[in-house]
């Protein structure tokens, strides 16, 4: 069944069940997410999504579209709290762009530019995180996890069904785990997956990098906007 | 491998039939047998649930009360709250870390004893308090500590102190031995003695579903957890709702801090909250429920699982209730120690043996909830007012109350006052006739519904009422007079979140962290007007964009005092002309300087 919303007073048909941010994506209107993967179930943990449905700040990522939602994408307060949340997120761990070997095909720093961030207002943390470097073919650089859990929620032991990725601790003693075994398990196919999956440079495959030179890297050839609008999960 | 842990961890998967969503039970075991749970024992658990170790781990190491490292014989958790901090926290801590020789976070020489901090154990009106082995001990005093830790080392058990006369544990005089009740004020609804169960449960099985959900619709009771959601509606669309078995779940989970009339709920009118379960289940066509109590409560456990075997034993539990035909049995799940599980998804999370994370809702657990399956998730006091409504009528709770919030509801009261304890209120008195009735009479600010709640003025706020549409109190209420510093409890509460913050989304983990430090500039004085506004900006931000209640709560200690008292705040900013940012500390980052000549330079240089 379809049936009509609004965004930012654009009148949209949409289909039932689609989730909103899907919905915005087809009818062009880009909102920005780091942790949600189209087709796959929702997360709903970096509230980078976050839009006005019908007058309440909502993460676009959690909710489906109902009949005469009204959606305000682009207004000032709603886009002002995207922003913010990122600029939360630099501040929150190490993220240094120009040494980084995502750069280039990173979602938050794609996410950034969208967003027109420049320095973060919140003062930077420079955490002390430890990486994890005992598995064969990943490295986890914790500097830069943003806890958006798809590794976790989305990356499994393709025998078992195992978790390979877990969350340990809480609020600020959180940090990414792997297990080291199950992750060398996994084929040069899917070790390139998880680390394609993962938004910033955490989860990096070993023995590659930097091998797309500046200007021709994944968002440089093609914005990260422009992939969400066309539909292409990251 | 430890040959013991192997064939413990056996033992206690064979005993849950290696079923992962009972992993808080199995670990529960592991810890109360071995004291912690190891690297070991983590790794046969996984290998048993068929899960990885970061898994299991993600679990154990999300809960507090779960130690991955041995610790010590007996371990204290003093009770770190803003009201334990008025009545000598201070002074007892020390006692505490001289008379076992242990510190915090480290176990004395010969491992008997060790010492945490805890938030609210829920005895607010009797802090200082701490848990100790399986009991608490309350009203501390220094000499009381040394005592206490004296008896220990003298072989008593912690056990025998707190319950000298040797009661049953299944016996409500252990529990009253163990924790006091100060209920001072009861009635017309709860705390009723003399109630015949069995009669009102026949009542109850036998009437329709359809009937009792009518009666609780007609009581207009809404839940008392906080978020004030119709309950006769709640258990209308669980029923409505497809699922192949129902849930219902009572969230005894009582963590807001300032709050124990749950605490007293369980103790004296436990067989409510039982038939309030059955009244729920029936309603919804539901075969279990389940009982999710903090481990701050384990004395409560005993006499809980005592209270529902007399229900079975009098055939109002189990197989076949009252010969109707219905089948509904209660187990209790132990929590472990995290604040955010009384948000009823994470909460659901838990019972099925995973890390306290809220889930995205929709979908909302009347749909969607325990194993995937319609759950009906209400509060104690909640489950304990229907039980009276299923017996009284809708229309008698309605009487009660003001037009838009039905009945009675209860306050536990802390802090400045006279008469701290728990008071059974009608909706409708004012702040006024309350500070009135526990004896409040230099009242200057009254924190409602804990640090999720608001400050409250009482020079301004003197004549609000008490009810939904108004000050819609969660049971919390702590009283300060004119010697507290408002701003150091909003600092308590702010941190408080920050340590409870599960931590799964942005705003609630990052913005916490910065309003704490924000707070403290405040405090230290070198904050300036901006700042002031930054809290506003940044709280706005936490309580729309965060996942759960508990970060679009957690900014409200500081906005509200900030809101009711800004001249507390004005009168600590940095007004000086000076070239340097106030942020600046010029103490802290000359420090680095000291560090650096420790590290660098020749002791002999030095």
């Amino acid at each position: 069944m379809s049936f009509t919303i609004t965004i930012d007073k654009r009148k949209i048909l949409v289909e039932e069940g689609c989730a909103l941010i899907d919905a915005a994506a087809d009818n062009g209107v880009f909102i920005p997410n780091l942790c949600y993967t189209r087709g796959k179930p929702c997360l709903g943990t970096c509230r980078v999504c976050s839009v006005r449905v019908n007058g309440k700040v909502t993460a676009a990522c959690t909710v489906p579209v109902t009949p005469g939602m009204v959606v305000e994408v682009n207004e000032p307060e709603v886009s002002e709290m995207r922003k913010l949340l990122v600029e939360a997120l630099f501040s929150e761990g190490n993220h240094n762009c120009p040494s980084c070997e995502k750069s280039g095909r990173c979602e938050l720093q794609a996410v950034a530019y969208e967003v027109e961030m420049t320095a973060s207002p919140f003062p930077y943390r420079n955490p002390k995180r430890t990486r994890e470097t005992a598995a064969e073919h990943i490295f986890l650089e914790r500097d830069r996890c943003i806890f958006c859990q798809r590794c976790v929620e989305h990356v499994r032991d393709a025998e078992t069904g195992q978790a390979i990725f877990a969350i340990h601790g809480r609020g600020t003693t959180a940090r990414i785990e792997m297990d080291v075994a199950l992750a060398d398990k996994l084929t040069p196919e899917q070790v390139r997956a998880a680390a394609d999956l993962c938004p910033v440079g955490c989860i990096l495959q070993k023995g590659v990098g930097f091998d797309d030179p500046m200007g021709q890297r994944k968002f440089e050839v093609k914005s990260l906007r422009k992939r969400v609008l066309e539909g292409e999960s990251s | 491998m430890d040959r013991f842990v192997e064939r413990l961890v056996g033992e206690v998967l064979d005993r849950f039939g290696s079923d992962r969503t009972r992993l808080m039970d199995m670990l529960w075991e592991v810890q109360r047998t071995r004291g912690h749970i190891s690297e070991d024992a983590i790794a046969a658990l996984a290998k048993g649930l068929n899960m990885s170790v970061p898994d299991v781990a993600e679990t154990v190491t999300f809960y507090h009360f779960f130690r991955t490292a041995p610790f010590a014989q007996h371990v204290i958790y003093l009770a770190d709250t803003v009201i334990a901090r008025m009545n000598g926290y201070d002074a007892v801590r020390a006692a505490l870390i001289e008379a076992t020789g242990a510190d915090f976070g480290v176990h004395d020489s010969n491992g008997q004893f060790g010492l945490d901090d805890a938030p609210c154990i829920g005895l607010s009106d009797q802090e200082p308090a701490m848990l100790l082995d399986d009991v608490v001990f309350s009203s501390l005093t220094p000499e009381k500590v040394f005592e206490i830790v004296a008896a220990l080392r003298s072989g008593k058990s912690a056990e025998e102190l707190a319950n000298p006369e040797a009661f049953e544990k299944t016996s409500v005089d252990y529990v009253d031995a163990v924790a006091e009740a100060k209920i001072l004020k009861s009635g017309p609804v709860l705390f009723q003695e003399g109630r015949d169960y069995a009669a009102i449960v026949k009542s109850v099985v036998e009437r329709t579903p359809e009937e009792i959900i009518a009666e609780v619709d007609a009581s207009d009771i809404r839940g008392r957890g906080g978020a004030g959601f119709p309950a006769g509606l709640k258990w209308r669309l669980a029923r409505e709702a497809e699922g192949a078995e129902k849930y219902i779940i009572c969230n005894a989970d009582e963590g807001e801090p300032g709050t124990f009339k749950d605490r007293a709920l369980l103790t004296h009118s436990a067989k409510d909250v039982l038939l309030g379960m059955i009244a729920a289940a029936h309603s919804v066509g539901s075969r279990t429920g389940i009982i999710y109590l903090r481990a701050e409560y384990w004395y409560l456990k005993a006499f809980l699982e005592g209270q529902i075997e007399e229900f079975k034993a009098a055939g109002l539990l189990d197989k076949n209730i009252l010969g109707s035909g219905l089948d509904f049995d209660i187990r209790i799940q132990m929590g472990a120690g995290a604040y955010v599980c009384g948000d009823e998804t994470a909460l659901i999370e838990s019972c099925e043996g995973k890390r306290g994370t809220p889930r995205v809702k929709p979908p909302f657990p009347i749909q969607h909830g325990y194993l995937g399956m319609p759950t009906v998730v209400n509060n104690v006091e909640t489950f304990a007012l229907c039980s009276r409504i299923v017996e009284k009528g809708g229309a008698w709770f309605t009487a009660m109350g003001t037009e838009q919030s039905s009945g009675t509801r209860l306050l536990s009261v802390s802090g400045d006052c006279v008469r701290p304890g728990i008071y059974e209120i009608e909706w409708g008195m004012t702040l006024d006739e309350v500070l009135k009735m526990i004896g409040a009479d230099n009242a200057v600010a009254v924190q409602i519904s804990g640090p999720s709640g608001e400050m409250l003025r009482v020079d301004k706020d003197r004549y609000r009422k008490f009810c939904y549409s108004d000050l819609s109190c969660n049971g919390s209420m702590m009283v300060f007079n004119a010697s507290r510093d408002l701003l150091e409890v909003a600092r308590h509460f702010t941190e408080f979140f920050v340590h409870e913050s599960c931590g799964i989304c942005t705003p609630c983990r990052s913005g916490g962290v910065d309003m704490l430090a924000k707070i403290d500039r405040v405090i230290a004085g070198r904050a300036v007007a901006q700042d002031l506004e930054e809290f506003k900006l940044w709280g706005k931000l936490m309580m729309a964009t965060s996942r759960c209640g508990l970060g679009t709560t957690a900014p409200n200690p500081i906005l509200t005092t900030l809101a009711k008292f800004p001249e507390l705040y004005e009168a600590r900013l940095n007004t000086s002309k000076s070239w340097l940012l106030s942020s600046f500390d010029m103490e802290d980052a000359m420090s680095e300087f000291d560090r650096a000549v420790d590290n660098l330079v020749r002791e002999d240089v030095q």
